[in-house]
């Protein structure tokens, strides 16, 4: 108990330190969450009338959010999933900052969740035993199981890691193996499950494939580690922690191939899709196209295939790839890329037509701007602070001292 | 509400249960005459201890009742876990909120199915003149919101238009792609029998148009409801007697049944809804049209606060070209159950297995 108190105490003293680039990074994080609360309370007191959402369009910005971000979780998997099952040596030295990852964008994801809802003072709903659980047909409802095990798992995972780290005790592998094998299993599953919450809306066409999973794998699979390549460069610049080039260059090439994965899938559901071009293709068409005389989406899409094909070229090139100065630009294009993809290029065209034929647009409000910019803010501070405590613990700057 | 005599839905000989006597815990408000359910109201509800209570609220501080509504709704049960005291009791509260809130009496009817009836809509298709009066009803009668805003303006029924096209010897050679000596598609039509995208909101100056026919359109009361399947709280469901229902105090608002719902029939409330004092219904259903509130969704209900007490939805009695029938499918002797014996009958989006109980049908 008293190590426990120990390791907290250590922890919170450790993250607290820190030079000026920390504080402005963290001073300017804590102002957009600010702003963010500020619209939360706007929202909930106002009603989502202050998005720009309607009963046509009522998914938005949010939702595209939710769903790219439990790619990002998952995309976790991607360092976990090499350090343990191939016993790669520089991933294994960083493993746990990928669950830390993954902890953090769950949390994001649920803080969507709370700004989807119409009704968030009432999600003690699904809670099981207190309120119904629609289990198991709603598929909400195992988007939540799944999320919750996997944020319990990670949190698991990841904090015993470095409580053994902490306290200098070996690992107890017996369970905490089995636990890592389901943790990586558990990862694909949010995802899926994701893919299914939309793909299973017979009317919805363009949502309507058994493609989705395997494209929201894919995407995610880019997506997660661009992101923690990033991470990786900053922390190998900024702190004494140094992470592998082994580690990096591996990514790099989950990245690549995904990406060249995703880019193919996409083809193949133009070409099916817009061959036949039936009335079911229109959501797609209107997204690459515009239909009726609206075009909100086209320069998204198109900027979007613009980014992570460049991005997949450059990642082909090895005096890019291997450049850890230049590597950052198609990482950066390649996350845009599939942000915009996936959120309001697959969300919102979803709804447009509508099922009975009615086009209409969706411009999101400078409310929604601000929550989702808030909301990711957030998900970055609570990273800042897990990805600093746990490199304070691996490089030993953090070690339990045995009270005198 | 309407003050038209109504004829009943079927037979009052053939379905007593229905037509003739409701039970005992159903609203007094029933189909029986005006001044009967006042004075029922003041004789009977007036002394019970809800209202009491309720008076005494009113008696202490003018907003107690309506907060203290609010608080205990918060932590209601679903609506069908809740014991029939428990209804009565919710009930009540709402009783008292609303008629408080709106300044008359607000009855909240709980009557459930009633044996026997599963209810069933038909819609000739061509008589349909595109009025758009159904529409206007069924807001006046379920209490949607009424605002100017987009977003506070909201109406379940959708009155299509679809152009009626023709083919003209004009245009026989145009074809698709233009130029290339190769037709794999002639465009030698107007579209015919079509919704174009973006025309199923329109004002006529007269009706019936010209070149214009009309497909109403609402919630299907599918018997497979994918509305219901994907409801992370089971708060829509479909009720015994067919329509399919939302426990507006239960729903969370995620709009996962929006998605899901092929035929566009689910209005998310995404203010607190306008609806002005004087317009308001004041008979209403818990899980029909009594006032719903922000962030929730709702949709058509098959006037659950009349259909349940043997009369007709206020868009079948306002329609003045009869287009439109209601009744019971069970019962083979009712209109509708005649026209699926007799005319030709279509559902929407059949392919997608939801087995709508709204037929369209053409003699
Ligand atoms: S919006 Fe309400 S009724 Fe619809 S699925 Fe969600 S909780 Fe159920
Ligand atoms: S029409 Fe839509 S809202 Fe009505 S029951 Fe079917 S799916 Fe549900």
């Amino acid at each position: 108990m008293q190590q426990l108190t120990r390791f907290a105490a250590d922890y919170v003293g450790y993250v607290l330190k820190g030079g000026t680039k920390f504080y402005a990074w963290m001073g300017s994080l804590a102002v957009l969450i600010v702003g963010m609360m500020y619209v939360f309370y706007l929202q909930n007191t106002e009603g989502l009338i202050v998005t720009g959402m309607t009963s046509q369009i009522h998914d938005g910005l949010y939702f595209a959010n939710l769903v790219f971000l439990v790619g990002v979780a998952a995309g976790a998997v991607t360092i976990v999933f090499p350090a343990y099952a191939y016993h790669h040596e520089g991933m294994h030295k960083v493993a746990v900052l990928g669950e830390m990852l993954a902890i953090s964008a769950v949390i994001m994801v649920t803080m969507f969740v709370f700004a989807h809802m119409g009704r968030p003072d009432r999600l003690w709903h699904m809670l099981p035993l207190i309120g119904i659980y629609n289990f198991p047909h709603s598929m909400l409802g195992w988007d939540v199981l799944v999320l919750t095990g996997y944020l319990i798992l990670n949190a698991i995972c990841g904090f015993y890691y470095l409580w053994c780290k902490y306290t200098g005790k070996p690992i107890n592998y017996k369970w905490f193996m089995p636990l890592v094998w389901v943790a990586i299993v558990w990862a694909l599953s949010i995802h899926t499950v994701t893919a299914f919450l939309i793909s299973t809306m017979p009317a919805r066409p363009m949502w309507f494939h058994s493609m989705m999973p395997i494209r929201f794998i894919a995407t995610a699979f880019a997506a997660g580690p661009c992101l923690i390549i990033l991470a990786f460069l900053i922390i190998r610049n900024n702190t004494k922690f140094w992470v592998d080039d082994s580690a990096i260059k591996l990514l790099t090439t989950i990245v690549t191939w995904c990406l060249g994965i995703a880019l193919f899938l996409t083809l193949s559901e133009v070409v099916v899709e817009l061959y036949a071009r039936t009335e079911h293709a229109n959501g797609l068409y209107y997204l690459m196209f515009g239909l009726h005389g609206l075009t909100n989406l086209v320069p998204w899409f198109w900027g979007a295939v613009i980014l992570m094909v460049s991005s997949f070229v450059l990642f082909l090139i090895p005096s890019i790839r291997n450049n850890f100065k230049l590597l950052p630009i198609p990482c950066v294009m390649a996350f845009a890329g599939i942000w915009i993809e996936k959120g309001m290029g697959l969300i919102v065209p979803g709804f447009i037509p509508t099922p009975i034929g009615e086009v209409t647009e969706y411009y999101p409000t400078f409310v929604e701007w601000l929550l989702t910019l808030g909301i990711w803010a957030f998900g970055f501070f609570i990273l800042t602070i897990l990805l600093k405590g746990a490199i304070g613990i691996l490089q030993g700057d953090i070690k339990y001292v045995a009270a005198k | 509400m309407t003050t038209k005599e109504t004829p009943k839905a079927c037979p009052a000989e053939e379905q007593p249960s229905v037509c003739t006597a409701p039970p005992a815990s159903a609203d007094p408000a029933a189909s029986a005459p005006k001044t009967s359910r006042r004075d029922f109201l003041k004789a009977g509800g007036m002394l019970s201890m809800s209202t009491l209570m309720g008076t005494a609220a009113l008696m202490t501080q003018s907003d107690d009742a309506h907060a203290a509504a609010e608080w205990a709704e918060h932590f209601q049960k679903n609506y069908r876990l809740m014991t029939d005291a428990e209804k009565a009791e919710a009930r009540a509260r709402l009783e008292r909120r609303y008629s408080q809130e709106y300044g008359k009496q607000v009855t909240v009817d709980t009557t459930g199915p009633q044996p026997g009836v599963l209810m069933g809509y038909a819609l000739n298709i061509r008589k349909c003149i595109g009025c758009r009066r159904c529409v206007h009803a069924c807001v006046a009668e379920n209490n949607q919101s009424r605002g100017t805003k987009p977003g506070e303006k909201i109406e379940w029924i959708q009155v299509l238009r679809m152009e009626r096209g023709k083919f003209e010897q004009g245009k026989m050679d145009h074809g698709y792609p233009e130029g290339l000596g190769i037709q794999v598609g002639g465009n030698a039509y107007t579209p015919a029998g079509q919704v174009l995208e973006g025309q199923y909101h329109y004002t006529p100056e007269a009706v019936p148009e010209q070149d214009a026919t009309y497909m109403p359109i609402a919630c299907m009361q599918c018997e497979k409801p994918p509305c219901v399947k994907v409801c992370p709280v089971r708060t829509t469901y479909r009720e015994a007697d067919g329509p399919v229902v939302i426990d507006y105090n239960w729903c969370i608002g995620c709009r996962m049944c929006m998605g899901a719902c092929p035929y566009w029939a689910r209005r998310i409330n995404l203010t607190s809804p306008v609806l002005p004092k004087e317009e308001m219904n004041p008979v209403t259903h818990y899980l029909g049209n009594r006032p719903r509130m922000r962030g929730v969704v709702e949709k058509c209900h098959w006037c659950l606060q009349r259909t349940r007490h043997g009369r007709y939805p206020a868009c079948v009695e306002v329609c003045p070209v009869g287009a439109r029938k209601f009744g019971n499918l069970l019962d083979p002797e009712s209109e509708v159950s005649k026209i699926l014996e007799r005319k030709n009958v279509f559902r929407l989006k059949a392919e997608l297995n939801t087995f709508p109980k709204f037929f369209y049908f053409y003699d």
